[in-house]
């Protein structure tokens, strides 16, 4: 499957790139900003991505919307440091299928994303 | 800034740091702020808050412990870069967590980093900051709280 990594920080990105390109994810793009990733899903057509929510530009809610748009069977992972429920339940909402809260390990990563990923066999 | 209010960004650092290091940080008495000696480290994180709460919370540490802090993550790349968007990501996912208690009207900007003295940073004139030290693994850093209702 293949990974689309969104976050403005780049110890983030390389964190998430290290915990999930070794395990059957191919990762095919790191955004910075909600743009980016736009622009980087259209051309790489990721399965799965990891989304910040609070980024220069766009940010992950709006991003989420789009990328939606695009193709409504993308899996998309909330990782944002924002521990309120309201703003999981709008990503939710929206139609993401999991929300991690920063700061996270290596290995709740791993688990949220091989959720992600059952969910979508079996739903 | 009452003391309830303070105890959870106290929480916060704490969280952060065992979670992400393994090991604990020790977090020293709050005390206000002298607004002629404001505390800075090489780098500081700020996060300005809005809604809710007016303000700003800002981590600040110096590149020894952002260093430290990046290779017990297993981030090898410890460039000044590294350092600076860590700085940044602390104060992002402490400001962040304290939506926990405050709710989705405590509303966190992207950070902003500055990287040097005191000077560089700018609170507001009218608002009480409170300075949270911090001792992780014998570098010494700070949170600073500098927040008041708006409702």
């Amino acid at each position: 499957m293949k990974l689309l990594i969104v976050d403005d920080s780049n110890i983030i990105r390389s964190k998430i790139a290290r915990a999930l390109g070794s395990r059957n994810l191919e990762v095919v793009g790191l955004a910075r900003n909600g743009h980016e990733a736009v622009s980087l899903f259209a051309r790489t057509r990721p399965d799965v991505v990891t989304m910040d929510l609070t980024m220069p530009e766009m940010d992950g809610i709006e991003c989420i919307r789009r990328l939606l748009e695009l193709n409504p069977d993308t899996l998309i992972l909330v990782v944002s440091a924002l521990a309120d429920k309201a703003t999981a339940i709008e990503a939710l909402k929206l139609g993401a299928q999991g929300f991690l809260c920063k700061p996270f390990s290596e290995e709740d990563l791993a688990e949220a994303v091989e959720e992600l990923i059952k969910g979508a066999v079996h739903g | 800034m009452d003391e309830q209010n303070i105890q959870i960004f106290i929480d916060g650092v704490k969280n952060y740091f065992l979670q992400q290091t393994g090991v604990a940080a020790e977090v020293g008495t709050p005390y206000l702020s002298d607004a002629q000696a404001r505390v800075a480290y090489e780098y500081t994180g700020i996060i300005g808050i809005s809604g809710s709460s007016r303000g700003c919370v800002y981590y600040t540490a110096p590149g020894a412990l952002l260093r430290d802090v990046l290779l017990r993550i297993g981030e090898s790349d410890v460039t000044p870069a590294n350092q600076s968007d860590l700085a940044g990501e602390v104060a992002n996912t402490i400001a962040g967590n304290a939506r926990r208690e405050f709710g989705k009207d405590f509303m966190i900007s992207v950070p902003v980093v500055v990287s040097g003295g005191a000077e560089r940073i700018s609170l507001p004139p009218d608002l009480r900051a409170m300075v949270v030290p911090i001792l992780w693994r014998k570098h010494a850093a700070a949170l600073v709280v500098a927040l008041a209702g708006t409702s």
